[in-house]
């Protein structure tokens, strides 16, 4: 499915998302709970069997944002799919029923942020230590935490 | 038609629960350490503070002390990008072999740490459970500034802000990395250092060109 066809489709079968004009990407806004079903669609349906990356914006009062990318390599459609999880929230569907690449991604996501990926079997620390407290990536971090003796 | 995708178990958590006890073990164990040194102690300060006895433990300090500076085995053990400099010095330009140096795979065989760069906090207990494999007297060269201080990751979150938090630091060479002309000044400011350690006897003050 090329990109023109990908939007039509975008616009009747998701009508709460709203998809910007242009860009190099399709970028998608999507309500939270929309979140696995448009990247089951994507998958499926566009043909965007690569998971490039996951991540997530700290926007502070106004919550977390997460952010995935995929993209139809034959094609060259990539779609950018971005969620508003609301003020305080940190609950998230999880995406690994759909890519197997969302795994690493989604600890790292939660590592860094604190989202927590419901349905995601093994939510550990990616890359911190286990015996971490907190969140690093979020704004409300203190970077200057004590951490004796090594901070 | 796509094959099937396979259902991959979710990985199990493996602790090094063995290794964990055998370093217990062997930190527990009544006889830890090297049992006559002690003895050795005594019997040099008994010949130190015998009159005329630095004549005996004078040129035993300097044959001593000429062995330890002149096989100075650094542990392989790079972190970062200052790891690339640090094998460009061991490589045939600079060749840290003419003084006597051999860069060897074991903690248990090494006499000196390179930490080449940034230490994490993630990283640090390995560190120090390399550092604390290797047997005295051991000596540890800081390369580079992330090394020395933190570096640009000074503010980071996870940068051990100076690896002299961790473990004891004999040599501090600057520089973001340290060319290998820096890391082998470094290094021979460390042989300088090693021909004023005194086991035997008093110590000597330190030496001004190296502190």
């Amino acid at each position: 499915m090329n990109e023109t066809d990908a939007r039509a489709r975008i616009a009747t079968d998701f009508p709460d998302a709203v998809v910007a004009a242009g860009g190099p990407a399709i970028t998608v806004t999507l309500p939270a709970p929309q979140w696995r079903a448009f990247a089951r669609f994507v998958k499926d349906t566009v043909g965007c069997r690569f998971f490039s990356f996951l991540s997530a914006v700290d926007w502070k009062d106004e919550g977390l944002e997460v952010i995935a990318y995929v993209e139809n390599t034959d094609e060259h459609v990539c779609v950018l799919f971005k969620t508003r999880l609301g003020a305080g929230q940190t609950a998230c569907e999880s995406l690994l029923p759909v890519y197997r690449g969302a795994d690493w991604m989604e600890r790292e996501c939660f590592d860094m942020f604190g989202v927590i990926f419901d349905g995601h079997p093994d939510l550990r620390r990616m890359l911190l230590p286990d015996d971490w407290v907190g969140h690093p990536l979020l704004k409300s971090y203190a970077v200057d935490t004590p951490y004796p003796p090594y901070r | 038609m796509k094959p099937p995708i396979p259902v991959i178990p979710a990985p199990v958590w493996r602790s090094f629960k063995d290794l964990q006890e055998w370093e217990e073990l062997h930190q527990s164990r009544p006889e830890r350490g090297d049992r006559f040194s002690s003895t050795f102690e005594s019997l040099t300060e008994g010949i130190h503070s015998f009159p005329g006895g630095f004549l005996v433990t004078a040129p035993a300090d300097a044959f001593l002390n000429w062995a330890r500076k002149s096989s100075v085995w650094p542990v392989t053990f790079g972190l970062a990008c200052c790891a690339i400099e640090m094998m460009a010095t061991f490589a045939s330009r600079f060749d840290v072999e003419r003084l006597g140096m051999v860069p060897w795979a074991s903690p248990r065989h090494s006499d000196l740490m390179i930490i080449s760069g940034t230490v994490t906090i993630k990283m640090a207990p390995m560190l120090l459970r390399i550092y604390d494999q290797m047997p005295d007297p051991k000596w540890a060269v800081s390369m580079g500034s992330c090394a020395n201080s933190g570096g640009p990751f000074r503010h980071g979150y996870h940068v051990v802000k100076g690896v002299d938090r961790v473990i004891p630091v004999d040599v501090y060479v600057p520089g973001c990395p340290p060319p290998p002309e820096s890391l082998l000044n470094g290094l021979l400011l460390l042989q300088e250092q090693i021909s004023h350690f005194r086991k035997t006897g008093d110590r000597r003050p330190a030496n001004d060109k190296v502190d």
